[in-house]
């Protein structure tokens, strides 16, 4: 029977099919799902890691210990993860390792649109890219057989729209589970100099290796249609392409990203007349057959921007515009932070003070949006504590009491703790808040060290935020809640005050957690005064009709910040 | 069969996956090939959320694109008015009548536009609908997905014990009751 099922689960399925043991990974939209959905299956070892490195490195060791491992992140994710990834080329594998690494072309949730494609030139890894979810199954499994065939690592290459689809997939049953025979070989794991010149041929040897399997893998497939019009595409592109062109064209889809062949793309090419390549973000494939002589049309005809689409093709190569129907230009509707988000007191408190504010990466990243216009910068994980640092070096001292940097606890667990040792190491002055709502919120409640649980939600050692930050040299750690603006901001005043660098832990768990109980709803009363102070905490709650403020009762839960915020007490609560 | 393409368009919060996913597990058990395609992360804190279902022999991709939309399905006036242009000539709107003010109108940077049901009306093959009252009406103004998928189960093919099956083995057992009872209230609408 076939199931339904999201590409991401699709490859948590693969990994269960292919013996996986070991997942290890950071949470990154679009790939959370995998690890989520791998944890299901009682035979597969999983966690979440404190970040990509860590996970990386887990499933590296896992894989060399003899069991089939992965470690699944976002593009982004694979920044974090680059330093172990290029060495583990070299060591190779015992038991297969493969990592997931989902691409977010158009950027819906992501800081930037980088082509993880070219971490596989630059690391020599293989990469496989799936364009549905059975082939995100199917794919995985082959990852798993190819990493161990080869000794290599495997890069599975997924973007948003083949993570976060749902297509039918055929399921098998379980097999190699079995570890494989661990002995030491330091020649091949202990990378240092003597040992690592000796690996890197053995690495070139298999790139070439790799090129000549790549010309018959089955991966690889051509569909002739006896078309003049030749299409080399590979991942969700290659499912626009046949939506747009059907049998009106023949079809290379690539499902080995790299190496690629040479030979049976020239062959192909040699049978139509005109060869456009399909890809979105950057001309890969597109370069790599250049580069081989062969002639194609790619991003001259196409954009090196955001999502193709089925229309996109049909306009550019059958010249076929859709009919639409036409409407005004309507208001956006830009994401917002929740009503009885806890970052909410935060960001109106930071606001009202107009202090600089370093940003990170979650939820609170929406403290940039109007009204709350908060943050003036987000780099990336991290980023907010050293930054500030840099900020605060650069400007002085003084210039650095306007200014605080904001971090989740997930992501202060991730990467924020380097930055903060970095700022009392080097003597600075900087506050730090750490935004503790007791999960990791923007990619769908994840636990974390901080949480005290599993990803299976047994209980475990939680990190102290507190005693964690005293243990790194800051003598001023303080716990306030956000939602008591008041006292918030008389906190938030004193620390940045201070010639010593300093914690706030803002603390109000996530109002989407199922602990979270808010209840009944708050009404604008007629001691309204038509202030609007209301309003400027960005409530998506709280709107105007006919010039006042009023809480819209399908939208509020009854967190009461607004309550802590008007000036008039106007504001009261009722129960349900 | 040509490929049926439903394009289900609403607020972050208002429950349009579970909507995707009745659909989409309703599909599957007339034996149709079925993609569906929705987007998590940013854009489900309160920004506009779309998801996709299509379905036919062979489905190729799991995207609508601009015309190509044979039902649209609005949770909300503002989001029908802005998924417009992917209703193929033709096509068919199911829009729930409520409103949600986006932030910039809750800000005044703009206005919520006017008259949206007769536009959508004078425009394409239109229902409108209180969904939300019929969601309360059933116990539970959260419920207003199933209402909606209700009234859309309507002018399917697809006869009413399957949606029914479809939503018993879909929605967790203490929510059914009011979920069977919203559906059947979209349904009679």
């Amino acid at each position: 029977m076939k199931q339904l099922m999201l590409g991401n689960a699709a490859v948590a399925r693969g990994c269960y099919e292919a013996g996986v043991k070991v997942v290890s990974s950071y949470p990154g939209t679009p790939s959370t799902e995998i690890t989520e959905n791998a944890v299901k299956y009682d035979e597969i070892y999983c966690e979440w890691a404190p970040n990509e490195k860590v996970g990386a490195e887990v499933a590296i060791g896992a894989a060399i210990a003899g069991a089939r491992a992965m470690t699944c992140c976002k593009h982004v994710g694979l920044n974090v993860m680059a330093d172990p990834v290029f060495t583990a080329s070299y060591t190779g594998v015992n038991g297969g390792l493969v990592i997931a690494v989902a691409d977010d072309p158009g950027m819906h949730s992501s800081q930037n649109e980088q082509d993880s494609r070219h971490y596989a030139k630059a690391s020599k890894i293989m990469m496989l890219e799936p364009s549905d979810s059975s082939e995100c199954k199917e794919f995985t499994k082959i990852a798993f057989e190819l990493s161990e065939k080869f000794d290599t690592p495997v890069f599975l290459r997924l973007t948003t729209r083949v993570s976060h689809s749902q297509s039918l997939v055929e399921l098998g049953e379980r097999e190699n589970d079995e570890l494989k025979a661990y002995e030491k070989n330091p020649a091949k794991y202990v990378m240092m100099p003597g040992n690592a010149i000796k690996r890197h041929v053995d690495v070139e040897n298999r790139m070439r290796a790799l090129e000549e399997y790549a010309e018959s893998a089955p991966v690889n497939t051509v569909e002739y249609n006896g078309s003049e019009i030749g299409i080399i595409t590979a991942g969700i592109t290659y499912s626009y392409a046949k939506e747009a062109l059907g049998k009106g064209a023949n079809f290379l889809k690539l499902g080995m990203a790299y190496p690629m062949p040479v030979k049976l793309i020239k062959d192909f090419a040699a049978k139509c007349k005109k060869v456009y390549v399909l890809e979105e973000l950057d001309p890969f494939i597109e370069e790599h057959c250049k580069a081989n002589g062969i002639e194609v049309i790619g991003k001259e005809e196409f954009t090196l921007l955001g999502e193709y689409s089925a229309n996109l093709i049909k306009k550019v190569i059958l010249g076929e515009e859709t009919e639409e129907l036409k409407t005004d230009p309507v208001p956006v509707r830009p994401p917002v932070m929740c009503a009885g988000c806890p970052h909410r007191g935060t960001f109106y408190v930071l606001k009202k003070l107009g202090l600089t504010v370093s940003g990170d990466i979650g939820c609170y990243t929406l403290g940039a949006a109007a009204p709350l216009n908060a943050i003036d910068t987000t780099i990336c994980m991290g980023a907010s504590v050293s930054a500030a640092h840099g900020m605060a070096k650069a400007r002085g001292e003084e210039w650095g009491k306007k200014l605080v940097s904001v971090i989740g606890d997930s992501t202060f667990m991730h990467s924020g703790i380097t930055g903060l040792i970095d700022i009392v190491y080097n003597k600075g002055a900087n506050t730090v808040i750490i935004l503790d709502n007791s999960i990791t919120g923007m990619t769908g409640h994840q636990d974390n060290p901080t949480t005290g649980k599993t990803i299976r939600g047994e209980a475990t050692k939680q990190v102290d935020l507190e005693l964690l930050c005293k243990a790194l040299g800051i003598d001023s750690v303080r716990i306030a809640d956000p939602f008591d603006v008041k006292n918030f901001e008389k906190t938030v005043k004193e620390e940045t005050e201070k010639n010593e660098p300093s914690v706030i832990i803002a603390q109000r768990p996530c109002a989407l957690l199922k602990t979270v109980k808010y209840s009944g709803r708050c009404i604008i009363t007629d001691k309204c005064k038509n202030c609007k102070m209301c309003l400027k905490a960005g409530c998506p709650a709280i709107t105007v009709k006919d010039g006042k403020p009023v809480i819209d009762a399908t939208q509020c839960n009854g967190c009461t910040l607004c309550m802590n915020i008007c000036p008039f007490d106007a504001i009261e609560k009722e129960e349900a | 069969m040509e490929t049926k393409s439903i394009m289900i368009v609403g607020v972050g919060g208002q429950g349009t996956l579970l909507a995707s996913r009745i659909l989409g597990n309703t599909v599957i058990g007339e034996g149709y090939d079925v993609k569906v395609s929705e987007v998590h992360g940013m854009s489900q804190r309160g920004g506009s959320v779309v998801t996709y279902v299509r379905y036919g022999e062979k489905v190729h991709s799991p995207i609508i694109d601009k015309g190509g939309a044979d039902i649209i399905l609005a949770f909300e006036l503002l989001e029908a008015k802005r998924a417009l242009p992917y209703l193929k000539k033709g096509g068919k709107i199911i829009v729930n009548s409520q409103e949600i003010d986006p932030m910039p109108v809750i800000i005044g940077a703009c206005e919520y536009p006017e008259n949206i049901a007769e536009e959508l009306k004078n425009t394409a093959d239109t229902t409108v609908v209180d969904a939300l009252s019929l969601a309360k009406a059933a116990g539970n103004q959260k419920a207003v997905n199933v209402v909606l998928i209700g009234v859309m189960a309507k002018n399917t093919e697809i006869p009413y014990e399957v949606w029914v099956e479809t939503i018993k083995n879909t929605v967790p057992e203490k929510f059914l009751e009011i979920n069977l009872k919203a559906f059947d209230l979209g349904y009679n609408s």
